[in-house]
């Protein structure tokens, strides 16, 4: 007996719908130290116009956020705030890493910036340039949503996957785990000098 | 008055000082123990009422020979005949301790907390004389020559957040 289905009925499954809902309203958080916030706050500006993609409510707390772009270097100063903040985060959340010195240090191979984000914190979207086009980051948000859509659950348990566990791959070519833990400082003679 | 002028004179004072012109522009040796006093002098008696700068120089394995390692620098300027006037003193390890300055110029505040920041000088006297540009926790002084551009392993000492315990 076929079951007969009104035409106002609509029927899907509660995880497509649910990642219909979340990647269409991304609140960013702008994280931004550096020139590539200036191109972040054009991406929001009526140019650009992040809102054609549902993503133009900056929110400058973390606690109303769900999507994190740290535009700009990260300092060892800033890290344990970064970190803080990325906690402070409700789930489910997201990150994407603008521009050559959030995602690997880029020119500051100094001993003060951070090499990469993503060795202290996960990153789901790497955007390079230095800084990136406000069209580049426009291409990460249309991707992020695609991943939303594509991988999404309604309790989040694709953040689980053990892949997403691992540390990143800069981390892992040098010969390290990923510490939790203090990496003991070299003695000064065998450290690198350039 | 020229500058020159102004350091001749406080030569009958001070007589230990060197110093030296270069394209107009004034530089003075003091020895560490002179220092505060010759400061005093060039801001009371001759009007040097601002501080524009306190920096140092690592002069370790440097090719001319120094008289001491670091090279301290006053950058001193009188705002009322824009006359300028550079103070140095030498400093060499274990010993790196010189009078503060914030008596005389309340803008040595921070520019000391830079110096001890970045080249491990302490200033006696100071009234609080922490790191302002790196962290509290941190133990080095890395604008010494010394010390590795990419650092002792600091920028990856943080706690891993991985996805699933976020």
């Amino acid at each position: 007996m076929a079951l007969e289905v009104p035409d106002n009925v609509l029927l899907t499954k509660l995880d497509a719908i649910a990642n219909w809902c979340r990647k269409y309203s991304l609140w960013p958080m702008p994280f931004a130290t550096a020139c590539c916030g200036i191109e972040l706050m054009a991406t929001g500006a009526s140019r650009n116009d992040i809102a054609r993609f549902g993503a133009e409510v900056f929110r400058f707390s973390p606690r109303q956020a769900d999507l994190m772009i740290v535009a700009g270097r990260v300092p060892i100063k800033l890290m344990p705030v970064l970190q803080r903040i990325w906690l402070q985060m409700h789930e489910p959340k997201w990150c994407i890493s603008m521009g050559a010195c959030a995602s690997t240090g880029g020119v500051f191979d100094t001993y003060a910036v951070v090499q990469g984000i993503d060795r202290f914190i996960p990153v789901d979207i790497y955007v390079p340039g230095c800084p990136p086009r406000p069209e580049q980051l426009i291409q990460a948000i249309v991707d992020l949503q695609e991943k939303i859509q594509r991988e999404g659950t309604v309790m989040g348990r694709e953040f689980e996957h053990p892949e997403r566990q691992k540390p990143p791959l800069a981390m892992r070519a040098e010969g390290r785990a990923g510490p939790p833990g203090l990496i003991a400082a070299p003695p000064p003679e065998e450290a690198p000098y350039f | 008055m020229d500058v020159s002028a102004i350091v001749e004179g406080l030569q009958r004072d001070f007589p230990s000082i060197v110093w030296s012109e270069f394209r107009g522009q004034v530089r003075v040796v003091v020895s560490r123990d002179r220092l505060f006093p010759f400061l005093q002098a060039l801001k009371e008696r001759h009007g040097f009422d601002m501080l524009a700068d306190i920096t140092c120089v690592d002069y370790l394995d440097y090719p001319v020979k120094k008289p001491g390692r670091f090279g301290l620098v006053y950058v001193l300027t009188n705002t009322q005949t824009n006359q300028r006037l550079v103070v140095r003193t030498f400093l060499d390890e274990p010993d790196l301790v010189v009078p503060t300055v914030t008596p005389l110029w309340e803008a040595a505040n921070w520019l000391e907390r830079e110096v001890w920041d970045m080249f491990g000088i302490r200033f006696a006297g100071h009234p609080d004389l922490r790191r302002i540009l790196m962290p509290e926790d941190f133990v080095s002084h890395p604008l010494r020559k010394d010390y590795p551009l990419q650092g002792l392993g600091e920028r990856n000492n943080f706690p891993v957040i991985r996805r699933a315990e976020s």
